[in-house]
């Protein structure tokens, strides 16, 4: 209830308002993008666009049709895709799409840096790889369930049921 | 419903992650808001989706003031803009104020074309009442000399009556003697048929001899319907008969219109 006010606000305008939702959901995206461009800083770049892009649409959201964060997430995805799809971040790097995020916190710096950096490896690790896959894929990614199981090699009735258990792991290591 | 079932089904993972059709979006959010059990689980996978995206997160710092700052800068910008559109206003006015003089020029040319044209009217109307003035002036100087000359003191009038054909028929013959001419004065007299005219005929009485003197012609185009002819015969009376066009040898007595005998000195 406290989110759909947050979210009313916001969507009238209220600076305060959108603040706050910023400091919820900011660090995540900026992630999401990261998944997708795999540059920090661009990643962060983006993450501030699509933050503003969100205030500028404000009006654009409609809650019967989705989470908010779902809202977010969405524009987030598409603001990253179109950004690897650019030319000029063809030539700066190539091929990103065939590893998974685990990679980024194995030898990311910045993950480093974060305090409780250690404590979200433990969560990441402790997830197995195919979750990873199935959450990463379509989560952050944004590919439906058809493209998902085609890049997967499974089925397509699968991806449902993998992804809910999945997401029941990850919610049990979160309260570990 | 059986709201286990519903969760367990994995529909509220795919709604979080934005996978669905439009109807089953609005179907899951109707559940959410009938079913707080639904809700719940809704929120710990959205937590779940949180948690894991804050992994890969590339640990800069989040400052809002930069977005609010770029957003106030949007704000400012939206006010120049304003103003640009201010400048625009005297473009859009140059535009309209030359259309304007445009149509006004267009206007103004068809303005003088109808005066131009009124005076061109006003112009044949002038010459028009000029030539009325003109004519007015000549059947005036007409009817003067007319005047002037049955005035004449050699003058003899004589009244000449209608006869059987036209009881109501009437005319005056106007005799100078000297100068050996009469004037016929004819306004008594209806207009001839089509293909007919006037004859005037100066008669002797004993015995009866007729003589032409002439004839009216253009009887209905002749305002004054007094007609100069010469008499240079001894007439003791005169008389007008209708007669086919060109006139006649001799009088036609049946078509007798006027008849009157000079009296004696």
């Amino acid at each position: 209830m406290q989110l759909d006010l947050l979210v009313k606000k916001f969507q009238a305008k209220d600076v305060a308002a959108f603040e706050r939702l910023h400091a919820m959901y900011a660090e995540n995206i900026c992630g999401v993008i990261n998944t997708i461009v795999r540059n920090d800083d661009l990643a962060q770049e983006i993450c501030q666009d699509v933050f503003i892009k969100v205030w500028n649409n404000a009006e654009s959201y409609n809650p019967a049709k989705g989470r908010f964060f779902t809202w977010i997430l969405n524009i987030a995805r598409n603001a990253a895709i179109d950004e690897v799809r650019s030319k000029s971040y063809k030539n700066n790097k190539k091929n990103l799409s065939a590893d998974y995020f685990v990679g980024i916190l194995d030898h990311g710096s910045s993950a480093e840096s974060k305090v409780d950096a250690i404590g979200l490896k433990k969560l990441v690790k402790a997830l197995k790889e195919k979750c990873i896959q199935v959450i990463e894929l379509l989560y952050f990614k944004g590919y439906t369930q058809k493209e998902a199981a085609e890049e997967l090699d499974i089925p397509i009735g699968t991806i449902k049921t993998r992804n809910r258990s999945c997401i029941s792991q990850l919610r049990k290591n979160l309260k570990l | 419903m059986n709201v286990e079932e519903y969760i367990a089904s994995g529909i509220l993972e795919l709604y979080v992650a934005g996978q669905l059709s439009e109807d089953e979006n609005l179907e899951v959010h109707g559940y959410a808001l009938k079913y707080p059990e639904i809700m719940k689980e809704i929120e710990e996978i959205e937590a779940a989706v949180l948690a894991l995206g804050k992994t890969v997160s590339p640990g800069l710092r989040h400052n809002f003031e930069i977005i609010s700052d770029i957003i106030d800068i949007q704000k400012e910008t939206k006010v120049v803009e304003l103003g640009k559109k201010d400048v625009n206003w005297s473009w859009y006015i140059g535009w309209a104020a030359s259309l304007l003089l445009a149509v006004g020029l267009v206007w103004m040319y068809t303005q003088n074309q109808d005066l131009k044209k009124q005076i061109q009217v006003t112009e044949t109307e002038k010459q028009t009442l000029e030539e009325q003035i003109t004519n007015a002036n000549t059947s005036l100087e007409k009817t003067q000399e007319l005047l002037n000359t049955i005035r004449d003191k050699n003058i003899t009038v004589i009244a000449l009556g209608g006869q059987e054909v036209s009881p109501d028929s009437y005319a005056k013959a106007y005799w100078n003697k000297q100068e050996q001419k009469v004037f016929i004065d004819a306004k008594g007299l209806p207009e001839p048929p089509n293909g007919f005219v006037y004859q005037v005929w100066s008669l002797k009485l004993d015995p009866l001899t007729p003589t032409s003197i002439g004839l009216l012609e253009d009887f209905a185009s002749d305002q004054n319907k007094v007609f100069t002819m010469n008499n240079p015969n001894e007439s003791e009376a005169f008389g007008i008969t209708l007669e086919p066009e060109g006139g006649s040898e001799s009088p036609t007595l049946e078509q007798l219109y006027a008849l009157g005998a000079i009296a004696a000195p």
